[in-house]
């Protein structure tokens, strides 16, 4: 509650807009890594192509509302459900695939998607990227409130990431969420337990899609221009980066996760040049002194270090 | 019709054949022993009747389903009722106790992830009737699994272990619960309680199919005894009888 209200009294305290522009990267990146985190941590699969679902938001909003003129309200639930469909898409076939050969092909898909944008001149006008998105607008008719400060669209993000720790924390407690961690920790196991592996490693990744889908129509309006430049494999591997940082399937942890990896650099901004040496550094010190990650449970593994 | 039907079960792994022609009728709920020399296929046996590993050929029936069980998927197999613990103990480690136990009723709930999402009230009633039940089924073990239902799985002694995996394959309401050497690791007087445990197990009506080496537990517990050999089934009978039978001694410590 009192971080909260925090949260909700954050503006009135910071006046820089650039500040401003940093914390609302910071709950963006959150939606993503919470969404990277249902496969990742959750149900214990490895996507190296998170950016991919970012995308299909992004352009989805960004398409929907220049050339056709939608609202952002209506392209927000477009958007989310084409990224639950690529993200069953790419659930599919992987199936079939465990560990490093599915990180290889979760990174291949990554990378499709970013070529498509690219390529695909009559879509997305490739690398122009499409300019110009308007800003989404709140109310019927003659009372419409634009959302095009940077306090209002702090606090649109703020929903979102509400939205989605709320949401994460519901599937986490129910039956759902026990059979993705059951995967997780044994599947042959799980398998026999009574879990239908196929279908709750799709529901995994479209669920995590969705989140992913949701911070792209974020991203599309905020930024008001969206280029494949955004969605690159950089991009995903960021995302990677902050649930393992955080601790792999705590929520907490990745959202502490997503402000350090996302604030620190900012504050280290005169450092610039040496931000991803850096970043390099600090993952190989976590991995080797706190591998669980900073808020994660001690995990089984470690009871057999030498 | 038997409650459970098995004929010429068959599975090679390459070259080796570890299933061979296998025959097995429980005709109701017993507690059936199955012993036999390392690599003799009883565990193979359990890998195929859950669906863990694929059979060559064969048939298995149990009583109420028409079809070959071994056309159905993995998942499958729960919900028509055969459950199993581990040779090589494999409890969910990282999950606490308790989740462990829930995973186990799998089949036997419904939420989906719209209701988990909007918190229906169905999905709620659901959360409240698996706790309660798998609480219920831990109870069985007295106090040793309850007293630690929030710990991780991992920090369970060998023993407690093994209890867990055994209350994790019973919630599901199984009328066949396949035992893989629930005793091994345990002390004299932890098994004695296994068999008293499983012994009240069987009075609620579950058949029992229990792989042992230790002789003596299989004969307080097991009313019908298999001996297999080299995958095929040599010899069945009460305890005494398979003991003592030549080519149950003959498979154990060869022929002169």
């Amino acid at each position: 509650m009192a971080i909260l209200s925090a949260c909700a009294a954050l503006p009135f305290v910071i006046h820089s807009n650039y500040a401003m522009r940093v914390i609302i990267y910071i709950g963006l990146y959150i939606v993503l890594a919470l969404g990277l985190n249902v496969v990742m941590g959750f149900t214990g699969l490895l996507n190296i192509g998170h950016a991919a679902f970012y995308a299909t938001g992004a352009y989805t909003t960004a398409i929907l509302m220049t050339s056709w003129g939608l609202s952002f309200w209506w392209t927000l639930p477009i958007g989310m459900a084409l990224g639950g469909l690529l993200g069953m898409a790419i659930g599919f076939p992987t199936l079939r695939l465990r560990d490093d050969y599915l990180a290889m092909v979760t990174l291949g898909f990554g990378q499709i998607v970013y070529i498509v944008a690219n390529n695909w001149m009559g879509l997305t006008r490739g690398p122009r990227g499409i300019p110009g998105i308007p800003e989404p607008r709140i109310g019927f008719a003659h009372w419409q409130v634009a959302i095009d400060s940077y306090t209002s669209y702090y606090y649109l993000i703020l929903f979102f990431v509400l939205v989605t720790i709320y949401a994460c924390i519901r599937v986490r407690d129910s039956r759902v969420g026990l059979a993705w961690m059951a995967i997780r920790e044994d599947e042959d196991v799980a398998a026999v337990m009574g879990i239908n592996l196929g279908f709750y490693k799709t529901l995994a990744f479209a669920f995590s899609a969705v989140l992913g889908a949701l911070a792209g129509s974020f991203f599309a309006v905020f930024q008001s221009f969206v280029s494949p430049n955004s969605f690159t494999i950089l991009e995903s591997v960021i995302i990677v980066t902050i649930p393992i940082l955080g601790g792999l399937g705590s929520l907490p942890g990745t959202i502490v996760g997503a402000v350090l990896m996302i604030g620190l650099p900012e504050v280290f901004r005169a450092a610039s040049e040496y931000r991803m040496v850096a970043v390099g550094a600090f993952m190989v010190l976590m991995m080797v002194f706190k591998p669980e990650g900073l808020f994660g449970k001690k995990l089984f593994q470690q009871t057999y270090k030498a | 019709m038997a409650l459970l039907t098995v004929k010429s079960l068959t599975k090679r792994f390459g070259g080796l054949t570890a299933l061979d022609g296998f025959d097995l009728e429980v005709p109701g709920s017993e507690i059936l022993g199955i012993i036999g020399p390392n690599g003799s296929g009883k565990t193979t046996f359990f890998n195929v009747l859950t669906g863990m590993v694929q059979a060559d050929l064969g048939e298995v029936y149990v009583e109420g389903v028409k079809e070959n069980l071994l056309m159905k998927r993995t998942h499958e197999i729960i919900a028509l009722g055969i459950s199993r613990t581990f040779q090589n103990q494999r409890p969910f480690n990282n999950l606490s106790v308790l989740e462990n136990v829930m995973v186990g009723a799998h089949c036997r709930t419904r939420t989906g992830i719209f209701s988990a999402l909007l918190s229906l009230p169905g999905a709620g009633k659901e959360r409240i009737w698996l706790r309660e039940r798998a609480l219920e089924t831990m109870a069985l073990f007295g106090d040793r699994l309850l007293s630690m239902k929030d710990n991780p799985a991992w920090t369970l002694s060998y023993a407690n272990r093994r209890r867990l995996e055994m209350a994790r394959a019973l919630v599901s309401g199984p009328r066949i619960i396949l035992l893989d050497e629930p005793t091994a690791g345990m002390n004299p007087a932890e098994s004695q309680q296994m068999i008293d445990t499983i012994k009240s197990v069987n009075r609620t009506g579950i058949a029992v199919l229990v792989i042992e080496h230790d002789m003596n537990f299989v004969r307080r517990l097991c009313q019908r005894v298999v001996a297999m050999d080299y995958g095929q089934k040599i010899v069945e009978g009460t305890f005494p009888e398979v003991r003592n039978h030549p080519r149950v001694i003959e498979a154990y410590l060869g022929k002169d």
